[in-house]
C-alpha cells in the first residue's frame, strides 16, 4: 500500500492563480521522499492539502489508504506535520503544547504525558519542559515542532522545510533523528531548499515546478540523468599546459587547483591515474556542487 | 470515534480554562471591578435618589441587567480573543490538521466562553448581594436564560473571530455594536419611560429581550412578551450555531 496517493490534484487560488495543475504522485510506505521545487512551485500547496490547511479545487488524495474527503478522521490520525513556520501558542509551556496536541488526536492525558516527556528527552528539550515556547531559540522551536508532530505516533511524517535557518550542527542532528525514524518504518516526506539534504536523505524525489511534477524517480536514477559532473581537484602543482584526456574537460583555476568536468563514462579513479601519469599529483578532490543541485538547476531552468 | 472526539473536547476545554485563569487579571477582574462601580454609583449613590421602578428599588431593578451585561461582554470577549489569537499565532492549525470534527472544535471554544461568562455572572451576582437582597421569581428561567445568552454571544464572538483579519476587526463589533446595544437594552431603565418613538425603536434591540427575560426571572417584571422572547433566543442560538459551524467546516477565514 502507498502511504500517500495523489491523483490529478488541482488547486486554483481566487479562481485565477493555478498553483497545482493536476499532479499525480505516490509515496511508498516506509519511504524517505523528497518534494523539491523552487519558491512558488506548489510544494507548500501540496503539503497544505495533505494536512487539510488548504482546500483542494479537484482531484483526490489518500493518506495511508484513507481518502481525505470520505475518511478524513483516519487519514488525519496517520499524519504528523511539521510546518514551515512556527505555529504553536507562544505562551504555553513545551509540555502543555505536546499534551494538547496528543489530546486533539484522542490520546488520553496520562499516555500523552508519558509520550510527551519521552519525546522531549529524545529531542533534547527535557530541561525546557515547563518553559513557554516563546523563550526557546529558533533551533529548539524546530525540535519542539518535530516532537509535536510525533506525539500521536503517526505512520507518516511531513516536514515542510524543517531545517530552514537552522545551524549546521543542529541540522545534522535532525537528519540523524529523521533517519532513525525512517529506519523504524515511518514514511517521511520532506520539502527542502537544501538539496544536499535531499540528496543525502531521500530515497525517492519528485521535483515540482509551476504546479506540475517535472521529475519523479529514485534519487539514484534522477542523478544518472546528469550527463557530466564537475570535480574540483587540489594538486601539488598545475602546469600551464594541461594534458588532453578522453571524456574529461580540464580547466586550470590556479597554480594548485584544477576543475575537471567528467562525462558519465569516466570514473574518478581512472582520471586520477591519468593525471598521475601526466605528472599532476592530486591531493584531494570534491564535487563542485551537490549533484542534485546541478540536476535541479537543469530541470527547473532557474 | 466518539472517544477521540470526547478526549479532544476535554483537551480543548481544559486549554481554554487554563487560559482564562492564567490571565485572570484580564479575563476575570475587570468586569468584577466595573460592575462593583456600577452598583456603587447607580445603586448606592444615585439609585437611592431615584424612585421605585415597577415597585422595585432602582438597584433591585438594575441588578439583573448588570449581571446580563457582564455575561454578554465576557462570553463574547473570551471566544473572539481566543479564536483570533489562535488564528493570529497560527496555532489554530493544530486543530485543523487534527482529526477533531468541526462540532468538537466549536464546542471546545464555546466551553471557554460559557465558563468565563457564567463565572463572571456568578461573581457579579454575589457582589450584588452586598447592595440589594436577591429575589427569585423563576429560577429555571434565570439559569436557562443566562446559559443560552452566554452561548449566543460566545457563538457571535466565534463568528467575529473567523472573519477578523486584524486586531481592529475584533474590537469593532464590541465597541460599535455590542456596547451601545447593551447600554440601550434596558439595563438601566424601563422602556416604558421612553417616548413612543424610542420605545418602538428599542424593540429592534435584541439585548432588550435578553435583559427583560432575565429580569423577569428575578423580579417577575418585564417590558416584553417573555415566552416569545425566550423562543426567539433559542432560535437565535440555533441560527448562530449553524453559521459558526458552517464557517468552521468550510474553513472560511482559516483555510486557503
Amino acid at each position: 500500500m502507498n502511504a500517500i496517493e495523489i491523483c490529478n490534484l488541482k488547486k486554483t487560488y481566487n479562481g485565477t492563480l493555478e498553483a497545482l495543475k493536476g499532479i499525480n504522485l505516490s509515496v511508498k510506505e516506509g519511504d524517505f521522499f523528497g518534494l523539491l521545487g523552487p519558491n512558488g512551485a506548489g510544494k507548500s500547496t501540496t503539503i497544505g492539502i495533505l494536512c487539510s490547511l488548504v482546500n483542494k479545487t479537484s482531484g483526490s488524495v489518500k493518506i495511508a489508504g484513507y481518502d481525505i474527503d470520505t475518511h478524513w478522521t483516519q487519514a488525519k490520525q496517520n499524519l504528523g506535520v511539521v510546518p514551515q513556520e512556527f505555529n504553536f501558542n507562544i505562551f504555553e509551556p513545551c509540555i502543555q503544547i505536546l499534551i494538547n496536541q496528543a489530546g486533539y488526536y484522542g490520546v488520553r492525558r496520562k499516555t500523552a504525558l508519558e509520550r510527551a516527556e519521552k519525546l522531549l528527552d529524545q529531542l533534547g528539550l527535557l530541561d525546557k519542559r515547563n518553559t513557554p515556547s516563546m523563550r526557546l531559540s529558533g533551533g529548539l522551536k524546530r525540535r519542539l515542532m518535530i516532537a509535536r508532530a510525533l506525539v500521536h505516533n503517526p505512520q507518516i511524517l511531513i516536514l515542510d522545510e524543517p531545517t530552514a535557518g537552522v545551524d549546521i550542527s543542529l541540522r545534522r542532528s535532525m537528519w540523524t533523528y529523521l533517519e532513525s525514524l525512517n529506519a523504524q518504518g515511518m514514511t517521511i516526506i520532506l520539502t527542502t531548499h537544501y538539496l544536499e539534504e535531499a540528496e543525502s536523505l531521500c530515497q525517492n524525489i519528485a521535483i515540482i515546478d509551476k504546479g506540475t511534477i517535472i521529475a519523479n524517480d529514485t534519487t539514484k536514477v534522477l542523478l544518472q540523468q546528469l550527463s557530466s559532473e564537475v570535480v574540483v581537484l587540489y594538486c601539488e602543482a598545475v602546469p600551464n599546459t594541461l594534458p588532453t584526456l578522453p571524456n574529461v574537460t580540464l580547466t586550470k583555476i590556479d597554480d594548485s587547483t584544477l576543475e575537471a568536468e567528467l562525462s558519465q563514462e569516466k570514473g574518478l579513479s581512472v582520471l586520477l591515474q591519468e593525471l598521475g601519469t601526466a605528472g599532476i599529483l592530486v591531493n584531494r578532490a570534491k564535487n563542485k556542487s551537490s549533484r542534485l543541485e546541478e540536476l535541479f538547476i537543469k530541470l527547473v531552468k532557474v | 470515534m466518539f472517544a477521540l472526539q470526547w478526549v479532544g473536547f476535554i483537551t480543548l476545554m481544559r486549554k481554554e480554562t487554563i487560559r482564562i485563569f492564567r490571565i485572570w487579571s484580564q479575563t476575570l477582574l475587570p468586569s468584577v471591578i466595573t460592575t462593583t462601580l456600577y452598583f456603587l454609583i447607580f445603586g448606592g449613590f444615585i439609585g437611592s435618589r431615584i424612585g421605585k421602578v415597577h415597585d422595585h428599588t432602582y438597584i433591585e431593578f438594575i441588578v439583573p441587567g448588570l449581571i446580563m451585561m457582564s455575561v454578554i461582554t465576557n462570553s463574547y470577549a473570551n471566544v473572539v480573543s481566543s479564536v483570533f489569537g489562535a488564528k493570529f499565532q497560527k496555532n489554530i492549525e493544530e486543530l485543523l490538521v487534527s482529526p477533531l470534527s468541526a462540532t468538537t472544535i466549536l464546542l471546545g471554544y464555546l466551553s471557554g466562553g460559557l465558563l468565563r461568562g457564567l463565572l463572571i455572572g456568578l461573581f457579579v451576582t454575589l457582589i450584588s448581594l452586598i447592595f440589594a437582597p436577591m429575589q427569585f421569581h423563576h429560577i429555571g428561567l434565570i439559569i436557562s436564560t443566562v446559559f443560552l445568552t452566554s452561548l449566543l454571544f460566545s457563538l457571535a464572538g466565534f463568528i467575529n473571530a473567523m472573519f477578523a483579519k486584524k486586531f481592529d476587526d475584533i474590537s469593532i463589533v464590541p465597541t460599535f455594536f455590542l456596547t451601545p446595544l447593551t447600554y440601550l437594552g434596558g439595563v438601566f431603565y424601563s422602556i416604558q419611560y421612553l417616548s413612543p418613538f424610542w420605545r418602538h425603536l428599542s424593540f429592534l434591540n435584541p439585548v432588550l429581550y435578553l435583559v427583560n427575560i432575565f429580569r423577569y426571572g428575578f423580579l417577575g417584571i418585564s417590558d416584553i412578551n417573555v415566552p416569545l422572547a425566550f423562543s426567539s433566543l433559542i432560535l437565535l442560538v440555533f441560527v448562530l450555531w449553524t453559521i459558526a459551524w458552517t464557517l468552521l467546516k468550510k474553513g472560511i477565514g482559516i483555510r486557503q
